[in-house]
């Protein structure tokens, strides 16, 4: 027996990417197994917990919800990607000064999904806040820290500087 | 857990999908926003031979406004819905419903004919398209065709979208001065799918209403157009007889199952109360 | 970073006679510093088992029980044997034989039974989830492929659901033992009949719990690499308990101590989770030595929620006896608990009942106390010790029925409480039940809570609410809380469980400091607090201070990390080690300088003149020449840059902690939904070391014990099957309905350590449920309705209001 395989080319972090791929391996099981990005977790693989959060064309996603082959021909961002690039430096650090993590497993899909937020709703209540990252399960924080940080970070960058 | 071997392949136009399904049958399963039907694979409840990409046909996103339709492409996304100021203006109600459909990465790759496609009555866009009296747009190799949201749901799960068919668009009927809506649902945690939620449409003059149509979410098996209480409010100034004349309608326009939470009488019991409430909000 | 001055505590021998050993100068100790180890799990670059590369790893699957009770008649898997990418497919026999079985008892807890159990179910499946067939293939999706064309014969039996059936007895599950209770406990001060008899008031209550899980983020995981040639195993695991695992593995498998090693890297959550020795982890190890490669096993969601150990499921009765001006006379409980098929092993599954029995009624100073707690067998998943173990069970049973006593006194809660809780000049204080409690602040914490939340305006705000239509409660929690276990907790019960830990503290050529500790971090933060409280003792700064942690062939032997010890234990250890090293530094610095070593203190990185604080020598000079010049020290002089030491409590069986918690709702009457308002917690979790990283902790403990009043259960059908294993219908809790959280402190030091500290990890989760509880029915008192059984679904709440 052998399994169907599909070629894919996408951009990941910026830099092209060529792999053959079983089409039924999802997004978040490519960037790991395939591209050894580790950063981005598996939690559910039902599409409820939102560990696995990454950036597909500059929008936030599911990565257990998508498959690697639907990914083809798009531009993925990664916490890996994210962190090189600077592009969150401002709200890790606002994350590791309020202490808005403690086991880290949530934290790379808390950050990208929080991320988008900061760019769509730059005057984001708190209750903003909380909703917009209701669907990323954190177990150990209470998610207080987490407000807090991104918080910060909203009101830093209407201040037009960063946090730290 | 990982899905069963697929085959996959990315149809790159409707014609090249129709016989793709055509071809493989029941063996075929159209994948287009794949936020329920990835998570289904990845659990091993469905295990099709193979997947029919649509998501990069052209023309089957986005709004557009006719003569006489609000158009929404069928892999429009809940987003895009969420945000369209055409959406707002035409058919608000779905604008209001948008922000209840699970969470921000869900919205962003998740369509609207997905939802419909699927059919579960606990979403909230089949029960918005039956009280908007919307109509689908589905497409077979031997033509389209049209059909009401109101006679679409069949049952559990089941519509009339035979399995070589695609829905492409959603058309909502243009109304000249739109009527006011309400969508509320009761979920004990935002996001999930709701015990219960109500989709109100109507007019107010003068403290009556009219042109009334109530749509319920996780009410019966399918969808339901709550027929009884809406002639119950139509013409009527909503004082406490009327409201409470429609919310025994509701005993006869539901069939709610029960859930792992809930009985079917706390269902009823929570879509009466959603009526109300509702009917108060339009009337505010 | 910021700078800071570096105030070392004054090492012990500096102390002035008679001077409190508690009081220490602070500098990072007591900061809230954020924790170094948090920067790279912020860029993804943390390590969870299923981040590691390995050649040559496989993966293993298991096929698990679909029923709560079968006989395995037959186990057909040749197809399966011969599928793509499969190594191997495993029956129970086939790992038992070479993997010892386990009985979970110990012998402190008296009477407790329990069945032999083996890695993978052998003739008998005995509940949902119980593994029974191992498949290894180069894939985990391979393993999956194949596991689907695994064929069992299953006879289904009667599955005992019921912890009142399983009482009766009929059938016994496991005929050996003749009867279903596991574990049954009484304490009776005696006399507790007259003092019911007599009492101005009796009240008396049901309450009901629901099962939880943990729901790790990280499912379990573990991945095992035996090599044949050594005959050695390295294990990665994501563990709270190192070198327990590393004990039982060599134990198990017959491979001698020194060739195992465990190895606990980046933990993703565990909360009492990843303790226990899971037959499903063992026999992962067992295919890696069968198969002679690494094999790696990484729980999924769903098989998570069958197979990670449940707890909480108790139906507990409780009266109270009180008289007119509201003093409580007596409690008496009776508790009833369903563990599932068999004691978790080592630490038994009668551990909760046990606490529950012990805490009960903890905070008051009643003299009358009868309780009789049984755990009996049933066919679900198998319960165990899980975060605040039985806190949360004993809190809302005492503190739902004390506001019963109050509400039928017609005395405010808070003033009920502050005549009962045991005053704070009471201390030394023995409970009825027999636990100890060296020095506890229920009446300060109460103080501090009232003010913090302002009582007496939102009793105004509720009034005003009620006025119009909308129900709005105060709950109250005040509670005991289990900390810093001695050896009591599991060794004098033969279990081979340290609750000694071991650091050792090393300097470095370049002044810097590596502390290897013996208790882990799962997230909490006791890396970052051994840091502080090492910088403090040698006068470094934290940017110079290197943690290891969670590696059984590096660090001194020790406990890891459970029952809220990392701080209270760990820290000691640390505290001791660094202190025992800055005697040897200085030692090897008056060698290097000539002078007495009295002239010289450690501060800011440098040796430097005690009297005139002018820097005499780096350490980092010294480091140069203690290990690269020893040539040029004093003849007969051998520097030791090296320390260890090891500490265990030894006074008190634990170190009890104290708090309050208040809960703030509104319910709506119509749906039955709560909504959390509000919520203030007071703790005295003794010295607190790190604020920041406290109070995270408390409030992460919080919101679990929200989760539990408000949303989580294992749902079961009358057959065993659970019917919500899977994140969507298991209701965690999530951001949007959590309510901010205010914490605050009140320091009382143990006197048993130096450092004085305290486990803060239960408070959270111990009283959240109670105050909820307690808020609700404060919300719906004018209604006359009542619930108490969580969790409090909207359900259950109109059910009470008599509207469904």
């Amino acid at each position: 027996m052998t399994l169907p395989e599909a070629e894919i080319t996408l951009t990941v972090n910026g830099r092209s990417v060529r792999r053959r791929v079983e089409p039924r391996q999802h997004l978040i099981d490519f960037l790991r197994e395939g591209l050894d990005l580790t950063g981005s977790h598996v939690g559910c693989e039902h599409g409820v917990c939102g560990a696995c959060t990454v950036r597909v064309d500059g929008r936030i996603v599911r990565g257990c919800l998508m498959l690697a082959v639907q990914a083809a021909g798009c531009s993925v961002e990664t916490i890996e990607g994210v962190s090189e690039s600077g592009e969150l430096a401002d709200l890790q650090s606002a994350f590791h000064q309020r202490n808005a993590l403690q086991c880290g497993y949530c934290t790379p899909g808390m950050l990208l999904c929080a991320a988008e937020l900061l760019e769509t709703t730059p005057n984001a209540t708190r209750a903003q806040i909380r909703e917009h990252i209701s669907g990323n399960y954190c177990r150990c924080t209470g998610y207080q820290a987490i407000v807090d940080a991104i918080e910060t970070t909203l009101t830093a960058r209407r201040a037009g500087r960063t946090a730290d | 857990m990982k899905p069963s071997p697929f085959d996959y392949v990315r149809a790159t136009n409707l014609t090249e999908a129709l016989a793709l399904l055509e071809r493989h049958g029941e063996q075929a399963q159209i994948l287009a926003g794949g936020q329920t039907l990835i998570a289904t694979l990845n659990m091993r409840l469905s295990a099709p031979d193979w997947l029919i990409d649509i998501t990069r046909i052209p023309g089957l996103s986005g709004i557009t406004l006719t003569e006489t339709h609000l158009v929404i492409g069928a892999l429009t996304t809940h987003r895009e819905i969420e945000r369209s100021a055409l959406v707002a203006q035409y058919a608000p109600l779905l604008g209001q419903a948008a922000p209840h459909i699970a969470h921000a990465a869900i919205r962003n790759s998740g369509t609207i004919g997905g939802s419909i496609a699927f059919a579960d009555p606990a979403a909230e866009w089949p029960a918005c398209c039956v009280a908007l009296d919307a109509r689908f747009v589905i497409q077979a190799l031997s033509g389209e065709r049209r059909v009401s949201a109101r006679t679409f749901f069949r049952g559990l799960y089941d519509t009339d979208r035979a399995a070589h068919e695609i829905i492409t668009a959603i058309e909502i009927p243009r109304e000249r001065a739109p009527r006011r809506s309400v969508f509320m649902e009761l979920a004990r945690r935002h996001g999930d799918y709701a015990i219960v939620g109500v989709a109100l449409l109507g007019r107010v003059d003068q403290g009556r209403l009219s042109d009334v149509a109530i749509g319920y979410v996780g009410a019966g098996a399918t969808p339901l157009l709550a027929q009884g209480a809406m002639a119950a409010l139509e013409g009527q100034a909503a004082d406490a007889d009327v409201l409470a004349r429609a919310k025994a309608a509701l005993a006869q326009d539901l069939d709610p199952s029960g859930d792992l939470y809930n009985s079917p009488a706390t269902k009823r019991h929570l879509a009466a109360v959603l009526l109300e409430r509702a009917v108060k909000q339009l009337l505010a | 970073m910021t700078a800071r001055l570096p105030c070392p505590i004054p090492a012990h021998a500096d102390l002035a006679p008679g001077a409190d050993p508690t009081v220490v100068t602070r500098g990072h100790i007591g900061s809230p510093d954020p924790r170094p180890n948090a920067r790279r799990l912020l860029q993804g670059r943390g390590t969870y088992i299923d981040d590691l590369r390995v050649p040559r790893l496989a993966h293993v699957v298991f096929l698990r029980s679909p029923h709560a009770h079968a006989r395995i008649l037959k186990i057909d898997s040749s197809t399966a044997s011969r599928a793509p990418g499969v190594l191997g497919v495993f029956d129970g026999p086939a790992i038992a034989a070479i993997c010892k079985p386990w009985v979970g008892v110990l012998a402190h807890l008296k009477g407790i039974k329990s069945a032999e159990q083996y890695p993978l179910a052998i003739e008998r499946a005995c509940w949902q989830g119980e593994p029974v067939v191992a498949i290894v293939a180069e894939t985990r999706a391979q393993a999956e492929d194949a596991r689907e064309l695994i064929e069992v014969q299953w006879e289904v039996l009667p599955a005992i659901t019921d912890m009142d059936a399983s009482l009766a007895g009929d059938p016994v599950l496991h005929p050996e033992l003749g009867d279903n209770i596991c574990f049954e406990r009484s304490v009776d001060t005696g006399g507790i009949d007259e003092v019911f008899a007599q009492a101005d008031v009796v009240v008396e209550e049901t309450f009901q719990f629901g099962r939880h899980t943990g729901v790790c983020p990280e499912g379990r995981s573990i991945l095992a690499d035996y090599n044949a040639a050594e005959h050695s195993l390295l294990v990665h695991h994501s563990t709270q308990a190192p070198h327990m695992i590393h004990d039982v593995l060599a134990r198990h498998f017959d491979i001698p101590e020194a060739q195992v090693r465990v190895l606990c890297h980046d933990v993703g959550g565990a909360y009492g989770i990843k303790v226990h020795v899971y037959p499903d982890e063992i026999c992962t190890v067992a295919t890696s030595i069968l198969l002679r490669r690494p094999v790696k096993f990484v729980a999924d969601r769903m098989e998570s929620f069958v197979s990670d150990i449940h707890a909480r499921e108790h139906k507990a009765t409780v009266r109270l006896a009180a008289r007119h001006d509201g003093t409580i006379l007596g409690i008496d409980l009776r508790d009833l608990t369903a563990i599932g098929p068999y004691s978790m092993y080592p630490r038994t599954s009668g551990i909760e009942g046990n606490q529950v029995v012990n805490l009960t009624g903890g905070p008051y100073r009643h003299q009358h106390y009868r309780a009789h707690m049984q755990a009996v067998f049933t066919n679900k998943n198998v319960t165990c010790q899980y975060r605040a173990v039985g806190h949360p069970i004993a809190v809302a049973i005492t503190e739902g029925i004390v506001d019963l006593a109050a509400e039928r006194l017609g005395i405010d809660p808070a003033e009920f409480r502050r005549r009962n809780l045991i005053p704070d000049d009471a201390y030394p204080y023995a409970f009825p039940s027999g636990v100890r409690f060296e020095q506890l602040s229920h009446q300060q914490c109460l103080d501090r809570l009232l003010e913090l939340m302002d009582y007496e305006h939102l009793r105004a705000d509720q009034a005003a609410a009620r006025a119009r239509g909308c129900y709005r409660g105060i709950g109250l929690a005040a509670m005991i809380e289990v900390t810093n276990p001695s050896a009591a907790f599991y060794g004098v019960g033969g279990a081979r469980i340290s609750s000694q830990d071991g650091a050792t503290v090393r300097l470095e050529p370049t002044g810097a400091l590596t502390v290897l500790c013996s208790v882990t971090e799962q997230g909490q933060g006791t890396e970052t607090v051994f840091a502080q409280i090492a910088a403090d003792v040698l006068g470094v700064s934290m940017e110079r201070v290197r943690v290891i942690t969670g590696d059984t062939a590096a660090t001194p032997y020790g406990g890891g990390t459970w029952g809220s010890r990392g701080a209270g234990i760990g820290g000691e250890a640390v505290l001791q080690s660094a202190r025992a090293l800055r005697a040897q530094v200085l030692d090897a610095a008056a060698a290097i300088l000539s002078c007495d070593k009295a002239q010289l203190d450690i501060a800011q990185d440098a040796v430097i003149d005690r009297l005139s604080g002018q820097t005499r020598l780096s350490l980092a000079e010294l480091g140069r020449i203690c290990y690269y010049r020893p040539d040029t020290l004093p003849a007969g002089f051998q520097s030791e840059l090296v320390a260890t030491r090891h500490y265990v409590p030894r006074d008190y069986a634990f170190a009890f902690t104290n708090g309050i918690q208040a809960s703030w709702v509104e319910v709506d009457i119509e749906t039955g939904f709560v909504q959390l308002l509000g919520h203030w917690c007071v703790e005295d979790c003794g010295t607190v070391i790190n604020p920041l990283l406290v109070d995270e902790q408390i409030r992460g403990g919080v919101v679990q014990g929200l989760g539990a009043a408000l949303l989580e259960e294992c749902c079961y059908d009358d057959q065993g099957q659970m019917l919500n294993a899977h994140l969507g219908d298991y209701l965690v809790p999530m951001a949007l309905e959590m309510p901010d959280i205010v914490c605050a402190h009140v320091q009382t030091p143990t006197r048993t350590s130096e450092l004085g500290a305290k486990g803060a990890g239960e408070a959270g989760t111990a009283g959240a449920p109670a105050a909820v509880m307690n808020a609700i029915n404060d919300a719906l008192r004018p209604l006359a309705a009542r619930v108490t059984a969580q969790p409090f679904t909207p359900e259950r709440i109109l059910a009470a209001l008599g509207r469904v």
